[in-house]
C-alpha cells in the first residue's frame, strides 16, 4: 500500500516494554493459578509416563506370568498382577499411552474439525450457517458416550475407529463456541477493512478470523481432554473401545470385573489413573480460560448447555 | 405462548428426523455383508446361498436403503420396533420391561443432583471463598474427574467384601417390590446425581455470584432485608434459569453414563441391553434403543426450552 512510506516510525511501540519470556510468563501464569499449574504439572508429568513407557514400566504389559498370578501389591510388583499376572503398574503406564494418545487424537481432530466449521458458520452466516446449526443440534441430540458407542460399532472396533468416534462427539462443541465467536470478529472494523481491500471470505477468515479463535480454541480442547478421556475408558470398560491385550485404562477395569471377586488392586489403580489425569486436565483448562478469556466463562458454560437457538 | 411453543415443537420433530437419519447413515455405513457382522464368518460360510437371501429379506436388510428407512420410519409410527436377532425379544419388550429401570435411575439422579448441589452452591455462594466454599469447590471438582462408572465398581467391590453384595440379576419393579426396586436403583442413581450436583453446585454458584452483583438485589439490602432473605427470595430465582438449563443437559450426561454406570452395579437397565447390543453387532436392537435415548434426550431439552420460556416472559416475546 502506498501510505506506508508515510509513517515508518509507528513500528516501536509494542517493542517497548521488555518483553518477558516464555518462561517468565508460565511462572506470573502459576503464580495467578496454583491450581491450574499443578494441574499443568500433573498433565506434563501423565504425557511424560505416556511416551517414555519402555523406559519407566518394569515389566512387559503384555506378558502373562503363570507363577504370579492375581499377586496383591508386593515388592516385585509395586500395584500387584492381574488374572493372566500381567505386572499392573506396566499396564497403568502402557495404559497412559494409548489413552492420551486417543483422547488427545479425538480432541484435536473433532475440535479442530468443529472450529474450522464453526468459523466459516460465523462469518459466512445465510444458508450454510443454518443448516450446520441443524446438524450440530442433531448430533448433539445424543448422549455422547452412546453416539460414540455405535459410531465405533460401526466402523468397527479399532484404535481408530475409537479415535474417530469420540472426536464426532467432540465437533459441535467446537463447533457453536468458535462460531459465537467468528460471529463478533465479522463485525470487528478491521474485518471490514480486510473486505474493503477485496480480500476473498476465504483470506478473511484464515488471516483475520481464525487468529481470534485460537484462544477459544485453546480453552475448548483442554476442556474437552477430560472427557476425551473418560469416554474412551468408558469405551473401554463397556467392551467396545480399543480391542483388549492393548493396555488402556478402561480395558484394565473391565478385565478387573471379570473375576468373580474383583481384586481390588484392579480396580482401584486403573480409575484412579484416569481420575488424576481428568482432574489435572480439567483443571489446567480452568486456569487457561481464566487467564485467556475471561470472558467466556460464562458464556462458555452456557454454551456447553447447549446454547439452543430461541 | 402458544406460538413459540408451536415453533419448538416443529424444530424438535426435524431435529429428530435429522436424529433417525443420522443413526440409519451410521448403522448402515458397516462395511461388509450385515450377515456376516452378525454371524461371523463361518457361520456365515455354513448358509446356503437361499437361506442367506431369505434371512436378510426377513430382516428387512435386502431391500434399498430410501425404503428400508422409510419402513423403519413408519414401524415406529405404528409402535412396532422390530426384535432381536440373537434372543427373540421384540425391542418394545425390551424397553417395557427394562426402560423403567433406567427411568427411575435417571429420576433418582436428577433429584439427588438438585438435592445436593443446590444447597451447597447456595452456601458456596452465600460466602465466596471462605473455607467451606472452598471444600465444596474441591469436592465438585473432584466429582467432576471421577468416572461414575469407577466409583460405581469401587462401591460394589466395598459391599461385597463387607457385607456379601451381590449385584442384581432380576428386575424388580417398583409396583411388585418397591424395596428391592429401591435396592437395584439407589446405586446407579446416587453416584451418577452426585457427578451431576457437582455441576450444579458450581453452576448455581457462579450465577449466584453474577446475580448478587445486580442492582435489585442492592435494593433489596439497602431497604434493610436480611442477608438470607435477600438471597434465597430475591437473587436465587434470578439466578435458577441457567442452572435449569444445565439440569437439562445434565441428563444427557445421565442417559449416556447410566450406561456404564448399570454396568458396574451390575443392573439389568436398558443400558445394559444395548451394551450388549453393541458388541452382538444386534443392529435393530441398536438402532431402536440408539433413538429412544436421542428422543428422550431432546423431548427433556424441549421441556427444559418450555419451562424457561414460563419462567422468563422476556424469551416468550423475543
Amino acid at each position: 500500500m502506498a501510505v506506508s512510506a508515510a509513517e515508518p516510525a509507528v513500528t516501536v511501540v509494542p517493542d517497548a516494554a521488555p518483553r518477558s519470556g516464555v518462561l517468565a510468563e508460565l511462572a506470573r501464569f502459576s503464580r495467578r493459578n496454583t491450581l491450574a499449574a499443578i494441574g499443568g504439572l500433573v498433565g506434563v508429568f501423565t504425557i511424560f509416563v505416556a511416551l517414555a513407557a519402555p523406559l519407566l514400566a518394569p515389566y512387559d504389559p503384555l506378558k502373562a506370568d503363570f507363577r504370579h498370578m492375581n499377586k496383591p501389591p508386593n515388592a516385585q510388583h509395586v500395584l500387584g498382577t492381574d488374572q493372566v499376572g500381567r505386572d499392573t503398574l506396566s499396564r497403568v503406564i502402557y495404559g497412559a499411552r494409548t489413552s492420551l494418545f486417543v483422547a488427545f487424537s479425538a480432541v484435536v481432530l473433532g475440535t479442530t474439525v468443529g472450529s474450522l466449521w464453526g468459523v466459516a458458520c460465523g462469518y459466512l452466516r445465510g444458508r450454510f450457517d443454518l443448516v450446520s446449526q441443524r446438524v450440530m443440534e442433531i448430533l448433539q441430540s445424543f448422549p455422547d458416550l452412546i453416539l460414540a458407542m455405535a459410531i465405533s460399532m460401526a466402523i468397527g472396533t479399532g484404535l481408530q475407529a475409537v479415535i474417530f468416534a469420540i472426536a464426532i462427539t467432540r465437533i459441535p462443541f467446537g463447533g457453536r463456541v468458535i462460531r459465537s465467536v467468528a460471529l463478533s470478529i465479522r463485525e470487528m472494523p478491521y474485518v471490514e477493512a480486510g473486505r474493503a481491500s477485496g480480500g476473498s471470505s476465504l483470506r478473511i477468515m484464515v488471516f483475520h478470523v481464525l487468529p481470534q479463535c485460537i484462544a477459544p480454541y485453546l480453552v475448548l480442547a483442554t476442556t474437552h481432554l477430560g472427557v476425551a478421556i473418560v469416554i474412551e475408558a468408558a469405551l473401554g470398560f463397556l467392551g467396545v473401545g480399543v480391542p483388549p491385550p492393548t493396555p488402556t485404562w478402561g480395558n484394565m477395569l473391565a478385565d478387573s470385573i471379570t473375576a468373580l471377586v474383583p481384586p481390588w488392586w484392579l480396580a482401584f489403580f486403573p480409575g484412579l489413573a484416569i481420575t488424576i489425569t481428568v482432574l489435572a486436565f480439567n483443571l489446567l483448562g480452568d486456569g487457561i480460560r481464566d487467564t485467556l478469556d475471561p470472558r467466556l466463562s460464562p458464556a462458555f458454560l452456557r454454551m456447553m448447555a447447549g446454547g439452543r437457538r430461541r | 405462548m402458544r406460538k413459540y411453543l408451536a415453533r419448538r415443537a416443529v424444530y424438535a420433530v426435524v431435529t429428530l428426523l435429522g436424529v433417525s437419519l443420522s443413526i440409519f447413515i451410521i448403522l448402515r455405513v458397516l462395511p461388509g455383508d450385515p450377515l456376516v457382522a452378525i454371524l461371523g464368518v463361518e457361520g456365515h460360510a455354513r448358509m446356503t446361498k437361499e437361506d442367506r437371501v431369505r434371512i436378510m429379506a426377513d430382516l428387512g436388510l435386502s431391500a434399498p436403503l430410501p425404503v428400508q428407512y422409510a419402513r423403519w420410519l413408519r414401524d415406529i409410527g405404528a409402535g412396532q420396533l422390530g426384535k432381536s436377532f440373537f434372543r427373540g425379544d421384540t425391542v418394545a419388550e425390551l424397553i417395557t420391561h427394562r426402560g423403567p429401570i433406567t427411568a427411575e435411575i435417571a429420576v433418582l439422579a436428577l433429584i439427588v443432583s438438585w438435592v445436593v448441589g443446590l444447597p451447597v452452591g447456595i452456601l458456596s455462594a452465600f460466602k465466596p471463598n471462605s473455607v467451606p466454599d472452598g471444600v465444596a469447590r474441591t469436592l465438585s471438582v473432584l466429582f467432576i474427574a471421577i468416572p461414575g462408572f469407577w466409583l460405581g465398581m469401587l462401591i460394589v467391590l466395598a459391599l461385597l467384601f463387607w457385607f456379601g453384595y451381590k449385584s442384581p440379576f432380576i428386575i424388580v419393579h417398583v409396583w411388585q417390590d418397591p424395596w428391592q426396586n429401591l435396592q437395584i436403583v439407589i446405586g446407579p442413581g446416587i453416584v451418577l446425581g452426585l457427578a451431576q450436583g457437582a455441576y450444579i453446585a458450581r453452576m448455581s454458584r457462579s450465577c449466584l455470584l453474577e446475580v448478587i452483583g445486580d442492582d435489585f438485589v442492592r435494593t433489596a439490602r439497602a431497604k434493610g432485608l436480611r442477608e438470607g432473605i435477600v438471597v434465597m427470595r430475591h437473587a436465587l430465582p434470578n439466578a435458577l434459569l441457567p442452572v435449569i438449563t444445565i439440569s437439562g443437559v445434565l441428563l444427557g450426561f445421565v442417559l449416556g453414563g447410566s450406561v456404564a454406570v448399570e454396568t458396574a452395579f451390575g443392573v439389568p437397565g436398558l443400558g445394559r441391553s444395548l451394551v450388549t447390543a453393541v458388541i452382538e453387532r444386534d443392529i435393530i436392537v441398536v438402532q431402536n434403543l440408539v433413538l429412544l435415548y436421542a428422543v428422550i434426550f431432546v423431548a427433556v431439552n424441549v421441556l427444559v426450552d418450555l419451562s424457561y420460556a414460563w419462567l422468563d416472559p422476556r424469551i416468550r416475546y423475543s
